[in-house]
C-alpha cells in the first residue's frame, strides 16, 4: 500500500509545480461560470416555469461544477501515460514489482487532486460573493451534505475508473486520439457537464442517468441543489457504487490482458 | 545464473506498399508476414560476468533483453535467471532486477532526480538504512553532486544517464540490464560510466549484460562476448577470440565489422 500512496505524493507534489496552468485554469472557470449563470438569468427572467430546476439549485449547480472542474472532468486525462504506451516507455514501469493498475490509477486520482485543490479555492469565493440566487448557496441540511461529499468521492474515483479504461484500450489502437474524442464528447454531454440532465427530454435523461457517465458529478451536485433529494438519494449513490465496481473492473482486465498481447518494438 | 535454452520468438507484422490504394486494401485485408526475431538461443551467464551482447540493428539484442527482463514472452524455450522464470513470477523477479533502456527515461520529467530516487525507494521497498547508502554511494561515484535537486529535463543527456544508471541500483540488484548505456553521451560522460560499471561488478559482483554498438564499451568492460546475427547467436567467447577470428591488426570494431561481413548479418 505505501508505495502507492508514495506514487499518489509523487503525482501530487508533480501537480502542484504547474502554476500558470492553475492560473489559466481558474479564469477560464470563472469566466465560463458567469456565462452560465447569464444563461440560465435570461432563461429565468424570460420562463421561470420551464426551468427543470430551481435557479439557485442551478447556479449553485454551475459554481460547484466550476469550481472541481479540473477534478472531475472525465477527461483530465494525462499525456505521459498514453505516449508511455505508444513509444514503449511502458517498459519501465513493466519492471517495477509493483501493480500496475493500482500504480496508474493511485496517479491519476493524485494528478485530479492537486489539479482541483489549487483551483478551487478562488471559485467558491467567487460563488459565494455573487448575489442570491446567481452565486452558490448552501440550502441543504447535515445529512444531505454527507452525501454530497460521500458522492463526490465515488465521482473522483468513478472519473478515474473512466481514464483507467481509455489507458487500457491505448494498448489496442495505433493512436489513442479517436477513442479519446468520442469518449470525451459522450462523457461531457452525458454526465451533465454542457446541461444539467434535468433539461433533458425524459427518455435521454434516464438513459443518461443510468449509463456511467450519469453517474459522475451530475449525482454530487444535483445532491449539492437539492434537486436529487430525500429518498432518491440512497438509489443514486448506490448506482455511482455499482459503476465504479463494474469499470474497475472492466479497467483492470482490460489492461491486463492488454499488457499479455503488447509487443514492445524498437530498441 | 542466467541460462536461456533453445529461446525463439516470432513477431507478426502487418505490411502493405506504399501508396493510397493500398492503404484502403490493406485498411479491408491487411497482410501480415512474420520475422523471426530469435531462432533456438541458448546461453548460460554465471554470477559476476560483464557480458556484452552485440550485433547489428535488428539482430533480436533488444528482444533478448525483453525476455530476460520478463516483459515479453518467447515462443518457446526455456529461460532461467537466479531459478526464476522472468515471465511467470514477474513480481518477485523484477524487484531482482535492474535495467536501464538507453534510448527510455524513468525519471519524472518535471521533477527533480531525487524525488524520482525517492519514488524507487518505496517502490522497491528499499530499508531506509540501504537506501542512504546506495545514494550516497552511487552519487560519489557516478557524480551526482548537485544533480538530485534539479528537475530531469533540465539535464544534459550525459547527466541523465548517469541518474538512469544510478536509478537502476538504487535497489542493490543482483543482474543489471544496460540496454545502450552510452549511446549519445560525450566521452567524459562515457568513461565514468564504464568505470562505474567495472567498478560496481567488481565490488559488489553484479552480473552485467551489456548492449551496445559501442566497440570500445565491449573493449572495456566485458569478460564475454556474445553475437548474434538475423536471431541466430552466432559466437560466444572473449574479445581476443574475436580479434583473432578476424584478420591481423584489426581494431576490435574492424574486427567485428569483419564478422557481421563474414556472416553475412
Amino acid at each position: 500500500m505505501k508505495k502507492y500512496l508514495s506514487f499518489f505524493r509523487m503525482r501530487l507534489i508533480a501537480g502542484f509545480q504547474y502554476r500558470t496552468a492553475a492560473w489559466a485554469g481558474i479564469s477560464t472557470q470563472a469566466v465560463w461560470g458567469l456565462l452560465y449563470v447569464l444563461l440560465y438569468r435570461a432563461l429565468y427572467l424570460a420562463a421561470p416555469e420551464r426551468l427543470p430546476m430551481e435557479i439557485q439549485a442551478l447556479c449553485s449547480y454551475v459554481w460547484v461544477q466550476q469550481a472541481f472542474f479540473s477534478g472531475w472532468n472525465p477527461y483530465a486525462w494525462e499525456g505521459e501515460l498514453f505516449s508511455a504506451v505508444q513509444t514503449g516507455t511502458v517498459a519501465y514501469e513493466l519492471l517495477r514489482p509493483a501493480d500496475l493498475y493500482t500504480m496508474w490509477t493511485a496517479r491519476t486520482l493524485a494528478l485530479r487532486l492537486s489539479r482541483g485543490a489549487l483551483r478551487f479555492p478562488p471559485i467558491i469565493l467567487l460563488g459565494l460573493l455573487l448575489p442570491a440566487p446567481y452565486g452558490l448557496r448552501l440550502t441543504i441540511g447535515p445529512a444531505a451534505c454527507g452525501a454530497f461529499l460521500l458522492s463526490f468521492l465515488l465521482t473522483l474515483f468513478l472519473c478515474c475508473c473512466l481514464t483507467m479504461l481509455c489507458y487500457g484500450l491505448t494498448f489496442y489502437a495505433t493512436d489513442p486520439k479517436g477513442i479519446i474524442s468520442i469518449f470525451a464528447a459522450l462523457s461531457e454531454f452525458l454526465s451533465g457537464g454542457a446541461l444539467p440532465l434535468p433539461f433533458f427530454p425524459p427518455l435521454l435523461r434516464r438513459v443518461a442517468e443510468l449509463s456511467p457517465f450519469g453517474s459522475l458529478q451530475n449525482v454530487p451536485l444535483r445532491i449539492f441543489g437539492g434537486d436529487i433529494a430525500g429518498a432518491a438519494i440512497l438509489p443514486a449513490l448506490a448506482l455511482q457504487l455499482f459503476w465504479c465496481v463494474v469499470l474497475a473492473a472492466a479497467g483492470y482486465a482490460l489492461l491486463q490482458r492488454g499488457l499479455r498481447r503488447t509487443v514492445i518494438a524498437g530498441g | 545464473m542466467i541460462e536461456m535454452k533453445g529461446i525463439s520468438k516470432t513477431y507478426r507484422v502487418r505490411r502493405r506498399e506504399a501508396g493510397l490504394g493500398n492503404a484502403v486494401r490493406s485498411f479491408f485485408s491487411p497482410a501480415y508476414s512474420e520475422i523471426e526475431a530469435l531462432r533456438d538461443v541458448s546461453f548460460t551467464i554465471p554470477d559476476g560476468q560483464i557480458v556484452g551482447y552485440i550485433g547489428p540493428n535488428g539482430a533480436g539484442k533488444s528482444t533478448t533483453i525483453k525476455i530476460l527482463c520478463g516483459i515479453l514472452r518467447p515462443d518457446g524455450g526455456e529461460c532461467r535467471v537466479n531459478g526464476m522464470v522472468p515471465w511467470e513470477e514477474r513480481k518477485a523477479y523484477v524487484s531482482r532486477l535492474g535495467v536501464v533502456f538507453g534510448q527510455r527515461s524513468q525519471l519524472w520529467w518535471d521533477v527533480p532526480v531525487g524525488d524520482s530516487f525517492a519514488l524507487l525507494k518505496e517502490i522497491y521497498r528499499v530499508p531506509d538504512k540501504l537506501y542512504r547508502e546506495n545514494v550516497e554511494r552511487l552519487t560519489e561515484l557516478l557524480e551526482l553532486e548537485g544533480l538530485l535537486t534539479a528537475p530531469a529535463r533540465t539535464l544534459s543527456l550525459g547527466q541523465r544517464m548517469r541518474c538512469e544508471i544510478a536509478a537502476a541500483l538504487l535497489h542493490s540488484p543482483e543482474v543489471l540490464f544496460l540496454d545502450e548505456p552510452t549511446i549519445g553521451l560525450d566521452a567524459v560522460s562515457k568513461l565514468k560510466v564504464r568505470d562505474f560499471i567495472r567498478e560496481e561488478n567488481r565490488l559488489r559482483g553484479v552480473t552485467v549484460i551489456l548492449t551496445t554498438h559501442d566497440m570500445q564499451d565491449i573493449d572495456a568492460l566485458s569478460h564475454r562476448v556474445l553475437l548474434i546475427g538475423k536471431g541466430r547467436l552466432l559466437l560466444d567467447g572473449s574479445i581476443e577470440e574475436i580479434r583473432a577470428m578476424a584478420g591481423e591488426n584489426l581494431s576490435t570494431e574492424e574486427s567485428v565489422a569483419d564478422l557481421y561481413r563474414r556472416f553475412g548479418i
